[in-house]
């Protein structure tokens, strides 16, 4: 996020897009609320209707895949309406003759037909947010999971940057990160071209920084993603597989192509707290603590570095994650050994500028936002105050381009996979939990009300679901908050699961997979089918 | 900013005149009894517990709907005062069961920390009590009506904080209880199960469904990081016998105190018998429990044998979103470092 959770209830417009926020981020969603209570206006765009749009001013409720159609098509109301803000524009700006070539084309008509929503929708949509003093943009995977998630982003900094918010409390851009460290994660260099700080392993000066502090010499060239590591071990390129905390079976796209490459790979070790779905294809299996059971640090969504604390012991043989891996370092030979997880904040402050302020003293109270760049600094609410962070804020303007699949004769619907509530990603931790089964315990897809009728399908008739990739049998649950062509399913379960149907299509830029949009077929399961 | 210059219980403070009597006299370290009061929302002035003697005025006044005044002399522990909480206590306690001994709330509880303060016993009388009523159809939380002292917080938490309003006040005068709008039972309305009403209730009448007895002096509580989403809520565990029994939330934090009903109610996991205890091993297809001496052993075999025959970028690692930071930086560090290999990546985009 540019800016802080505390602001949203300071924001004038809030515009929420492809994120079902009271289920995914639930107290994000009671802030958001909170706010329209106080007289904050509100624009949703969602393929869905959601908790949100009942609280909404405007709801687009737009066809999958189409974000950047309507995105476009609120700058053009904006430009054509001179309401975007000059100024700013002319001190922080750049290429903004670009855009506003582009988007020339999307005028409402045009962005509407392709949306599926209602040009005057679309107008007053772009009025609000343009006219707002403090307007927030806040999405998730809605808007990342498509092949063109990062054009989309791309989309939402030229709008905000359109409007002057960003570098301003109370508005900016922000992503609502989804797991509870997907942003410390990324911090912290677990991606295949970043060391630490997003300090890039091809950049000579940072690579030898880590070569200095590690004592080692490392490799320059950009590692695989995980997309591409199945597809390195099908070429027997990758042996040797290391899963810590991962439960791709269930959560990544392509089920049966997953499993595949996981029966493929020579060796294969999985360190989870559960026998997760995962653990039965690996030949080792290394138990580890929960989060309840060791000291650490998650940071948040609004970049706070906040303290994990142990609270119980820990069970039978099982370790901290961090205490296995520097085991397994040192039995490689590499001697660098840690008492506690402080001492290895140390070296992450020491070779990452954002942490460099940051120690455990330091958040033990209430954490701290980085960037934080020494003892004094007390961190950052918002970025981009004084500048646009890379110097300019650069306009980039992008074109719509359809998903990659598309509905057809064979496969007539569009399905969008996304969380609910009650469930936590795979569902090994909360799946253990007796009251949240009671009231969400089994996988559904959610099916608009004339198109089940249309395909004799009730409320809880077992269906099967087809793609290209896989099939499955789920439990219609009919709806009338979903568009004709669309079908809705939640990605958590395992009785029926959402993931052997979606594709492996990704993003070119960030290699965000194309979740939320499949093509796929359903049908009434027959008496002499049922299972 | 405006300030106004008071007195109270004798103490001179100058404190923003937006403020209200409790504010003031808490920033002055003077705490006054509440029971209907939450910084975090508007006045409701129902309890009237807060009471104080405000010199000027013939009757006494609610400190949480009073607004500071310059010159304003405040006694917040006069006779008159003390005389008149034993009244409202006392009539709070006609209508409660008797049930301190077997209530889980018991040493958490308002009614009872005041009660105790003020020296106010439950009498014998021989007027109504109320009826008995019972909502457990959620499964995380009960209501009990006969403990409700009709404070109205649990209604203004999940109206104004929530924004979900799934419960109210139902029925009139001597029968009002809280509830849902048909009343037909919390699992049946719109209730999240997000159980912020359950931490703001001052007794014993909105409590967690526990598998735990516990009482508040039994356990400790621990402040860490809900390990589901990325807000990144603030919660304290509580730990009785090295047991995680429950979960509150911070109010001083980045969640003001709410949570969702995965960072409330979802901490069973951790003790659960399921749990992976020990390294294991497969071999012909079944997984055998070994040591952590040998499971190194293995990896280092691996290691030596891939590098030789296949070089540093035939490894490649998951990192996981779920761990910590410190974890996330070491398992980077020995691909980087130890396998020479940036083939590092993980669930980020899912
Ligand atoms: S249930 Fe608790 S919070 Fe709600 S009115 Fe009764 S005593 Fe107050
Ligand atoms: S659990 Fe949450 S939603 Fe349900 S009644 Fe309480 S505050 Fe409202
Ligand atoms: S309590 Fe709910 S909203 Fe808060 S961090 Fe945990 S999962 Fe997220
Ligand atoms: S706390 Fe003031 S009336 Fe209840």
């Amino acid at each position: 996020m540019t800016n802080s959770i505390a602001e949203i209830k300071n924001n004038d417009t809030i515009f929420v897009i492809g994120s079902n926020t009271t289920e995914t981020h639930p107290v994000i969603g009671a802030f958001i609320k909170q706010a329209v209570k106080k007289g904050a206006k509100l624009i949703v765009a969602d393929p869905r209707e959601i908790e949100l749009s009942r609280f909404a001013d405007v709801h687009l409720q737009l066809k999958p895949g189409t974000n950047i159609a309507l995105i476009n098509g609120m700058m053009n109301v904006i430009i054509e309406n001179k309401l975007y803000d000059e100024e700013y524009i002319n001190k922080n700006c750049e290429n903004f003759e670009e855009l506003a070539r582009l988007v020339k084309n999307y005028p409402p008509e045009r962005s509407a037909e392709i949306c599926g929503v209602d040009k005057d929708l679309i107008i007053k949509a772009a009025l609000i947010y343009a006219n707002s003093p403090n307007a927030g943009i806040y999405y998730t995977m809605g808007v990342t999971q498509h092949s063109t998630g990062t054009h989309a982003v791309m989309s939402l900094s030229n709008l905000a940057l359109l409007c002057g918010n960003i570098g301003k409390e109370n508005a900016g851009i922000n992503p609502l990160r989804g797991q509870n460290n997907v942003q410390g994660a990324s911090d912290m260099g677990a991606t295949p071209a970043d060391l630490t700080g997003y300090q890039k392993i091809f950049h000579r000066e940072s690579l030898e920084k880590f070569e200095r502090a590690w004592s080692t010499k490392l490799s320059d060239r950009v590692g695989a993603t995980i997309t591409e590591m199945f597809k390195l071990i099908e070429e027997e390129k990758i042996k040797f597989l290391y899963i810590m905390g991962e439960n791709p079976v269930v959560s990544d796209p392509d089920t049966n192509h997953v499993i595949s490459a996981l029966k493929k790979v020579d060796f294969l070790i999985v360190q989870d707290i559960f026998f997760t779905e995962t653990c039965e294809y690996a030949d080792l299996v290394l138990p580890a603590v929960s989060f309840a059971q060791k000291d650490g640090t998650f940071t948040n969504t609004e970049r706070r570095v906040q303290r994990v604390r142990k609270a119980v012991k820990e069970n039978g043989l099982a370790k901290p994650d961090w205490q296995i891996i520097m085991e397994i370092m040192n039995t490689l030979g590499y001697e660098k050994k840690y008492t506690e997880p402080k001492e290895i904040m140390k070296e992450i402050s020491s070779l990452t500028p954002q942490y460099s302020g940051i120690n455990y003293e330091k958040i033990d109270a209430n954490g701290i936002q980085w960037p934080c760049k020494d003892k004094d600094d007390t961190g950052t609410k918002f970025l981009h105050k004084d500048k646009i962070s890379r110097g300019k804020g650069l306009f980039m303007p992008v074109e719509y381009v359809k998903s990659r699949e598309t509905p057809d004769d064979e496969y007539p619907f569009i399905l969008t996979t996304g969380r609910i509530l009650y469930h936590y990603h795979t569902r090994t931790m909360t799946g253990r939990e007796e009251g949240l089964n009671e009231i969400a315990g089994s996988s559904y897809i959610e099916i608009n009300d004339e198109t089940a009728n249309r395909l004799s399908i009730q409320n809880g008739d077992k269906v099967r679901v087809k793609s290209r990739r896989g099939e499955i049998i789920t439990r219609a649950k009919v709806v009338n908050t979903i568009d004709r062509d669309v079908l809705f399913m939640p990605f958590h379960f395992t009785d029926g699961q959402a993931n052997y149907l979606t594709n492996t299509f990704v993003d070119e830029i960030a290699k965000i997979p194309e979740l939320k949009v499949s093509a796929v077929s359903i049908e009434k399961l027959k008496e002499e089918d049922h299972v | 900013m405006k300030t106004v210059k008071l007195t109270i219980d004798n103490k001179e403070i100058e404190v923003d005149s937006s403020l209200t009597v409790i504010q003031a006299a808490e920033l002055a370290g003077i705490d006054i009894p509440k029971l209907c009061y939450d910084e975090r929302l508007d006045i409701f002035g129902a309890c009237r517990m807060c009471i104080v003697e405000i010199e000027g005025n013939r009757k006494l006044q609610t400190a949480c709907s009073t607004k500071v005044r310059e010159g304003m002399v405040v006694h917040t522990k006069t006779d008159r005062v003390i005389e008149a909480r034993k009244d409202i206590l006392g009539l709070l306690l006609d209508n409660h069961p008797n049930d301190c001994l077997i209530c889980e709330k018991a040493g958490s509880c308002l009614l009872q920390d005041y009660a105790y303060e003020y020296g106010v016993k439950f009498r014998t009388h021989s007027g109504k009590t109320r009826d008995p009523y019972i909502d457990d159809t959620n499964p995380f939380y009960i209501y009990d009506a006969q403990k409700c002292i009709l404070c109205g917080l649990c209604v203004r938490v999940c109206s104004r904080l929530q924004v979900t309003g799934a419960i109210d006040f139902v029925n009139r005068g001597f029968d009002t209880i809280i509830g849902t709008p048909f009343n037909d039972g919390l699992i049946n309305s719109n209730c999240v199960s997000c159980g912020n009403c359950v931490s703001a209730c001052p007794t014993g009448a909105l409590m967690p469904k526990s598998k735990e007895k516990f009482r508040a002096w039994e356990v400790k509580k621990v402040k860490t990081t809900c390990a589901f989403c990325g807000v990144g809520c603030q919660i304290n565990l509580l730990v009785k016998d090295d047991k995680v029994v429950g979960v509150e939330p911070v109010k001083d934090a980045v969640n003001e105190g709410l949570l969702c009903v995965k960072g409330k109610f979802s901490f069973n996991f951790i003790n659960h018998p399921d749990r992976l205890n020990t390294p294991l091993l497969k071999e012909d297809g079944v997984f055998k429990e070994i040591s952590w001496d040998r499971a190194y052993e293995i990896i280092k075999e691996k290691v030596d044998k891939y590098m030789e025959e296949n070089g540093p970028d035939s490894f490649a690692g998951l990192s996981s979103a779920r761990c910590t930071n410190e974890e996330n930086y070491l398992f980077q560090k020995l691909f980087r470092a130890v396998l020479k290999t940036n083939n590092i990546d993980h669930c980020a985009r899912l």
